[in-house]
């Protein structure tokens, strides 16, 4: 059922502390999630809000990904753990007619990790990034999980679930095989699981020059697990936009990561664990990419965009033969 | 084979279009668009590069496996020696010429790629 979005946030001004509700824009086309723009206008003056909507039916049991409900119940959990979140405004209930779908500020600042790890305006800001990522992060990982419906995950686990859609491609990749291996032989010793953002990179952080990092924003693959996983996935060289030798998201180092992140409560990660987290992220984002073009591969999807991220593995791949020259 | 134009004329030809009609286009069809030109540079690059980084990842793998034989054919018998555990990380030579070899496929798919301090 196509749904008048426009109409259907005027109609919900009231409950948006607003009266009227203008300049509604369709910020992103991704098929499972659509993301509009919008301005609340009223008493309190002009404020910019955010639409997060799900247009199509979700199976939460199913998916990876949380459903709007869940991910509402983590930006308001943050939010009281002291991390930089765009504030809920309100979890759509049914009778709002927009579906499963969310409201939050829209937060100012810049989130292609292009223009923040190379624009001369966060020149200033850019040496404090890393280390407030380690505090953000040791907020997240204090969120008590009771009460907020989220999966487990393990580096064995995440091996187990990779190297069985890697083997479904059919496809024999040498460095990906050896990563499997070499990955699985050498897993840490569990540590006590935690709350984890699940895809907090470069890409998904709104910065501003003043403060650095004002929001954390795309909360749908939080889950439960290895407080190193959040650490190292910020480090991964897809993430880095050229400037790989900051390998913190391409504006930091390791060890004001790290020491952010313990000097805000988060338990002590050595560098190696971090590294080999890093090393199973590129490999995640490697057969992620050869997901991807085998829906092209398939007939699934057909634009050209699917095609051309299977060339991407081979970044994954000059990451991973580099992290495993280095002994990881 | 024809030389005159060549393949990769033929793919600079288009890419070039491409570029020409870009600013003109909707957002998304714009970026699209952009990607369909990096397609074609991909294609480009390979047509000029694929052949000797073919031969070169050949030798490097045979030298490797004490095996002849195409490159596909190499690279399955890696996997399986590296499933196996026959071969590991430990295994003398093996890291360098995986490193040569994707060092030629990144020149190919992504030669901006800056993979120095990972």
């Amino acid at each position: 059922m196509e749904v008048d979005i426009s109409e259907g946030l005027r109609a919900l001004a009231p409950k948006l502390g607003c009266e009227t509700v203008s300049e509604v824009q369709r910020l992103s086309a991704g098929a499972s999630m659509e993301t509009w723009a919008f301005v609340a206008q009223g008493a309190g003056g002009r404020q910019e809000m955010i639409l997060r909507r799900r247009p199509g039916p979700f199976d939460e049991e199913a998916a990876r990904s949380t459903s709007l409900a869940t991910e509402a119940a983590l930006i308001t959990a943050a939010e009281k753990a002291g991390a930089p979140v765009a504030p809920l405004v309100r979890l759509c209930q049914p009778e709002d007619g927009l579906g499963e779908a969310h409201i939050t500020a829209r937060i100012a600042g810049e989130t292609l990790g292009r223009k923040i790890v190379t624009d001369p305006r966060f020149e200033e800001i850019r040496p404090r990034l890393a280390g407030q990522c380690g505090k953000i992060l040791a907020q997240i990982h204090s969120i008590p999980p009771a009460g907020i419906s989220l999966k487990s995950a393990d580096a064995l686990g995440e091996l187990d679930r990779y190297e069985s859609l890697y083997r479904s491609f059919g496809t024999e990749r040498p460095i990906l095989e050896l990563a499997f291996q070499h990955l699985r032989k050498h897993a840490p010793a569990p540590m006590p699981e935690v709350l984890l953002h699940g895809d907090f990179r470069n890409g998904n952080l709104i910065i501003n020059e003043t403060q650095g990092v004002a929001a954390v924003l795309d909360w749908e693959l939080s889950h439960l697990g290895d407080p190193a996983e959040d650490l190292s996935w910020l480090c991964v060289n897809s993430w880095r936009f050229g400037m790989s030798s900051r390998p913190v998201g391409g504006f930091g180092d390791y060890q004001d990561l790290l020491d952010g992140y313990l000097e805000a409560g988060g338990v002590e990660i050595p560098l190696s664990r971090v590294r080999y987290w890093q090393a199973l992220g590129s490999l995640k984002w490697g057969v992620m990419c050869l997901l991807m073009y085998s829906s092209y591969a398939t007939g699934t999807t057909t634009s050209v965009e699917r095609p051309m991220i299977g060339r991407r593995v081979s970044e994954t791949e000059i990451d991973l033969v580099n992290l495993l020259e280095a002994g990881l | 084979m024809i030389e005159n134009p060549r393949a990769d004329e033929l793919v600079d030809a288009v890419a070039k279009w491409i570029d020409s009609i870009r600013p003109g286009l909707p957002p998304r069809d714009a970026f699209l668009a952009r990607v369909a030109a990096n397609v074609l540079s991909v294609v480009r690059r390979e047509l000029q590069l694929g052949p000797q980084a073919d031969a070169a990842a050949m030798e490097r793998l045979s030298a490797l496996l004490g095996e002849t034989g195409e490159v596909k054919a190499l690279n399955a018998l890696l996997c399986e020696k590296l499933r196996s555990g026959e071969m590991d990380a430990e295994t003398p030579g093996l890291i360098a010429a995986l490193k040569a070899n994707i060092t030629d496929q990144i020149a190919i798919d992504q030669p901006n790629y800056s993979a120095t301090g990972s």
